[in-house]
């Protein structure tokens, strides 16, 4: 069964006085997997926050039908089953903290489930454990830096234990030791405890990891498949006002001036193999 | 004193005058000193920024390169140290200090949670108008501006709240190109923005730079960004400056980069993993373009031979 099931949504906001509006989604179809990482690419304004906030029950599609866990977000009475079992992580992590104390921001989501004391400290133990931030435990977050700050973040999100975690743009304000931290705990999860991914990025070394990359363009799917399917297709990329890894763009330039050699490449180590093979 | 590289050979890349426009000497900067939370951000640090340049500062969170900018233009004072601008102290004086912040252009991290006015003109003029400017002249700066940035009359009267996100930080960026800086200075101005926003800004700065001949200096986590762009970069580590030149330069340090928790551009990462399978091509290089001429150089010597 999929954790994630949109059936042809659309949605627009609520027009302003005097202005017309326009559809944010466009009949969007798509299932993603339990267990399966999924990078959603798309310049600004394509539409990925307004899907991501489908997926937690933030927003109702006006036509079609959004599932989650077999769960249709229409279904008022269940939104609360929805959001314990899904959880965001959202571009600025200082906009999601919300306590004094690291262990007590990172309590706040299964306090508020109810969850007996024990099993509280429990979960932020393993929580802070997981993001390396157990020596933080009792410091204030205000104190820490931006990618400590996202990890605190992420901790807060892991104590619910959710099935599925989307990561809507989460890197965007991270150095770039922050960003491969953050990449290091979306692989861990995914491995050790088989949570679902959804990864919005504008980082296409960071979609390059998923095992699935959709592109949204004016609220429509007009990519979808494996990382070096849809980034071998460069011209295409390029005209969504997106980019593809600079190794792919080395490869690609390289092949329109006559060297055989195969574009499904992706990760800096595969181009500089590819290229060495195809001069050498 | 151990000099970092390029220090005094910055007449480089596109430089026309060697004079310094700001110089910083000696500058050290301890936040709540006398506190159980003192804490030395940056220490000891010497550097010249030269007219007309484009300085690249790098460095990851808390390596002290938000402190270093923010004396720049008189926001926070050295606890040693100083300084110049134009050969003048900025810290002299009220008056000093007031001209330098018209002078020093600072545009923050996303500046587009700064705008405030009614209208994209409105907001841009408020710059000027500070300045005690007359009507004409700031009609003149702000219809500048807003060229540089490519926001053309339709947006004039438009409520910045209703522009998309890149178009909101260009208007933000416009607000402080009106004061017409001699030094514009931005502090990350490409974060969280899809590539062709990116690309959007990049081209309003070297726009800004061609017009008005300004010193610029951006501070980035983005080494490719940092080098496609200036002619110098500053890559600072532990509040200190720990390489300084131009790109090939400190390319050519990739382990100390890399120590310091920074990423080499992939381009420059995959030329070095080359080198070290045994083709002769130059590591140091890190746009997409060059890499593919020297590679493709290396075919036609094979090919030739």
């Amino acid at each position: 069964m999929g954790t994630i099931k949109a059936e042809n949504i659309s949605f627009t906001y609520p027009a302003e006085e005097g202005k017309k509006r326009s559809l944010v989604l466009d009949g969007v179809s798509f299932e993603i997997e339990k267990g399966s990482f999924t990078a959603i690419l798309g310049h600004n304004g394509s539409g990925k926050s307004t899907l991501a906030k489908h997926f937690n029950c933030l927003l109702i599609p006006d036509t079609g039908k959004m599932e989650v866990f077999g769960i249709d977000t229409k279904d008022e009475d269940r939104v609360i089953d929805i959001r314990k079992r899904i959880g965001l992580v959202f571009q600025n992590p200082d906009n999601q903290i919300v306590a004094n104390v690291v262990e007590e921001d990172v309590a706040f989501g299964p306090e508020n489930l109810g969850y007996p004391s024990e099993e509280i400290r429990k979960r932020v133990d393993q929580a802070l454990k997981t993001v390396g931030m157990e020596k933080f435990a009792i410091h204030a977050p205000h104190l820490l830096s931006g990618g400590q700050k996202q990890r605190i973040a992420i901790a807060g999100v892991l104590a619910m234990e959710p099935e599925c975690i989307v990561f809507d743009e989460a890197t965007a304000m991270l150095d770039p030791e922050g960003r491969r931290d953050t990449m290091k705990i979306i692989r861990y999860l995914k491995k050790e405890f088989g949570t679902t991914i959804v990864l919005i990025t504008h980082h296409m070394d960071e979609a390059a990891q998923a095992d699935r990359v959709i592109v949204l363009d004016s609220g429509k799917i007009v990519m979808d498949g494996a990382p070096r399917e849809v980034f071998a297709q460069v011209e295409k990329i390029r005209s969504l006002g997106l980019d593809v890894p600079a190794g792919t763009s080395i490869i690609y330039e390289l092949e329109r001036a006559g060297v055989d050699i195969p574009i499904e490449n992706l990760t800096v180590e595969e181009c500089a193999d590819a290229i060495y093979n195809a001069l050498a | 004193m151990k000099s970092a590289p390029g220090q005094e050979k910055s007449g480089q890349k596109g430089m026309k005058k060697l004079d310094p426009i700001l110089e910083i000497v000696d500058l050290t900067h301890t936040y709540s000193q006398g506190t159980p939370f003192e804490h030395v951000a940056v220490y000891n640090i010497n550097l010249k920024v030269y007219k007309g340049e484009y300085l690249a500062i790098i460095g990851r969170t808390g390596s002290g390169k938000s402190t270093l900018i923010q004396h720049l233009n008189g926001l926070i004072s050295p606890t040693q140290g100083k300084i110049l601008l134009n050969g003048q102290d900025i810290n002299e004086s009220k008056e000093t200090l007031r001209q330098t912040r018209f002078k020093v252009g600072l545009v923050f991290q996303y500046p587009e949670y700064q705008l405030f006015e009614e209208t994209v003109y409105d907001d841009v003029a408020f710059g000027p108008k500070n300045m005690g400017l007359d009507k004409e002249e700031i009609d003149r700066r702000v219809r500048e501006s807003l060229e540089i940035v490519g926001l053309g009359q339709e947006y004039y009267k438009a409520s910045p709240f209703d522009l998309s996100g890149g178009q909101k930080r260009r208007a933000a960026i416009a607000g402080v190109m009106a004061m017409e800086p001699e030094v514009l200075i931005l502090d990350e101005p490409t974060a969280g923005l899809d590539p062709e926003g990116c690309r959007e800004i990049v081209e309003n700065i070297r726009n800004y730079r061609e017009r008005t001949g300004a010193t610029i200096i951006t501070v980035t986590h983005d080494m490719a960004e940092a080098a496609s762009n200036a002619d110098r970069l500053c890559v600072m580590g532990n509040g200190k400056i720990a390489l300084l030149g131009t790109p090939e330069e400190v390319f050519a340090r990739a382990d100390e980069i890399e120590e310091l928790g920074l990423d080499l551009p992939e381009v420059t990462k995959i030329m070095i993993l080359l080198k070290r399978k045994g083709l002769d091509v130059p590591t140091e290089v890190y746009k997409i373009d060059d890499a593919v001429s020297a590679l493709l150089k290396l075919k036609g010597g094979r090919n030739g031979a």
